[in-house]
């Protein structure tokens, strides 16, 4: 059994299994992923991205929703 | 990204002009060209709401020669709380002409041209061809992306910006140089995930903060100086007090814009569950308050949020959230021997908790078509509205 990886989820920190994806992260999240943006340590994530991008050690993930007001 | 003048600039400044834009002036970057490229700007306004009111008012100041403004609606009382520039005796007016008065006050030197329509695929690509520049401060996705699309499609940069409760978001989207609005958001979360400002609120000052930074892009974009947003989203949280920038890039395995789709059916304004629950089984509220007088024995359920309750509500109603229909938590609460009444403030939430009670079984519920504002209206207008 390898060690989790401690990373920094909305500004918690968070310890994931190794290997854990972006989407992985989404879906630990909110149940719909539409309306849903990712940043990794400041670089939004293009959504067809997410399933082969892993969480590094240390690494700062943001999830962004959608607003619609004006 | 630094990017070349969108706009090339006019002949000359008039003498009353130069005395009414000379601190742009004496600024070196700005100066007589980058004055005269404003003077010679086509911007459009989508919305002249809570992040248009600030907009409209800085780029008229400016300089910018010739604004333009989509709306359809007219003035609220409930808008006079962030639509700073629409005043107390503009309620009821069309909201494009009260913005123009207030511009007109605020800088006679710019042409203002109306749109009072709504923004839909037969129209859009006619209306920002006149344009060099659009700013995005509408109120709901399925705008949102017709406007981005639109200007995909006419190769037009555009300043979006959007605002809920004490966050917004802002950047500049130009396919041409940059990612667009569906390289960040693909598609807008499904229908009553995230609520409108009508139904979650929004800090009025919100839209300033937002507004003024959207016209601080235009400003840069029409007259090519500084670094501009596209290619990044700025972040504000008002409650940290807090500004973050995260880059966007384009997704290079995004489906290419090529023609205009629907956007209602796209954003799916109620879904398709809850129009199929609400169909044949929506009372209006004068109905509702028949049943009440007939004293026929039902169980009325408020499915807003407990601030909203707190605002004004149906006599007799009882609190449930929306929230706990969706999880299932309400049932339970809800006798079995009553047929059930479900509203919310003007009928779509209490449309999707209909579908969710209907599959639990109970058959014969009912929604109030309009919510709490219909019952306001149709039987009781000396209650407040929000």
């Amino acid at each position: 059994m390898r060690e989790p990886v401690q990373v920094i989820i909305n500004g918690e920190a968070r310890d994931v299994p190794p290997a854990t994806t972006v989407a992985d992260v989404v879906r630990s999240l909110t149940s719909a992923a539409n309306g849903v943006a990712v940043a990794v340590n400041d670089q939004v994530v293009p959504r067809t991205g997410w399933a082969d991008t892993a969480i590094g050690p240390d690494d700062r993930v943001d999830v962004l929703t959608a607003v619609q007001g004006g | 990204m630094s990017l070349p003048p969108l706009v090339e600039p006019a002949d000359e400044l008039t003498v009353d002009e130069v005395r009414r834009y000379s601190r742009h002036l004496i600024i070196p970057d700005v100066g007589m060209d980058g004055q005269k490229r404003l003077k010679n700007a086509k911007v459009l306004v989508v919305g002249a709401g809570g992040l248009g009111s600030p907009a409209l008012l800085y780029l008229a100041a400016a300089g910018v020669g010739t604004l333009g403004i989509v709306d359809f609606d007219v003035v609220d009382e409930s808008n006079l709380q962030r639509q700073v520039i629409h005043g107390q005796s503009d309620v009821g007016k069309p909201k494009a002409e009260s913005a123009r008065e207030s511009i007109e006050e605020v800088n006679p030197y710019v042409n203002v041209i109306l749109h009072k329509e709504r923004l839909d695929s037969s129209n859009v690509l006619e209306i920002f061809g006149g344009y060099d520049l659009i700013l995005d401060g509408t109120d709901n996705f399925a705008t949102r992306y017709l406007v981005n699309d639109a200007a995909v499609l006419l190769n037009k940069p555009y300043v979006w910006g959007s605002i809920f409760r004490f966050d917004g978001q802002v950047s500049v989207f130009w396919n041409e140089y940059g990612p667009n609005y569906r390289d960040l958001y693909p598609e807008p979360p499904p229908p009553g995930m995230v609520p409108s400002c009508a139904e979650g609120g929004v800090l009025g000052v919100l839209c300033a903060a937002i507004g003024s930074v959207m016209v601080n892009e235009a400003i840069k974009l029409i007259t090519g100086i500084g670094d501009t947003l596209v290619g990044r989203l700025m972040i504000y949280d008002a409650l940290e007090m807090t500004w973050r920038t995260v880059k966007v890039r384009k997704d290079p395995e995004a489906e290419p814009i090529t023609e205009l789709i629907d956007y209602e059916a796209f954003c799916g304004t109620v879904s398709q569950e809850a129009q199929e629950a609400a169909a044949g089984s929506t009372i209006t509220a004068r109905e509702l308050k028949d049943m009440m007088d007939r004293g026929e024995d039902f169980y009325l359920v408020d499915v807003r949020e407990k601030n909203e309750y707190e605002i004004v509500s149906i006599p007799g109603s009882v609190l449930i959230p929306k929230g706990e229909f969706l999880n299932g938590e309400a049932f339970g609460k809800l006798p079995q021997d009553k047929r059930i009444v479900l509203h919310c403030k003007s009928g779509g939430r209490s449309a999707e908790a209909l579908a969710a009670l209907k599959g639990a079984g109970f058959g014969d519920a009912v929604h109030v078509g309009g919510g709490v504002l219909a019952w306001v209206n149709q039987v009781d207008p000396s209650l407040p509205t929000y």
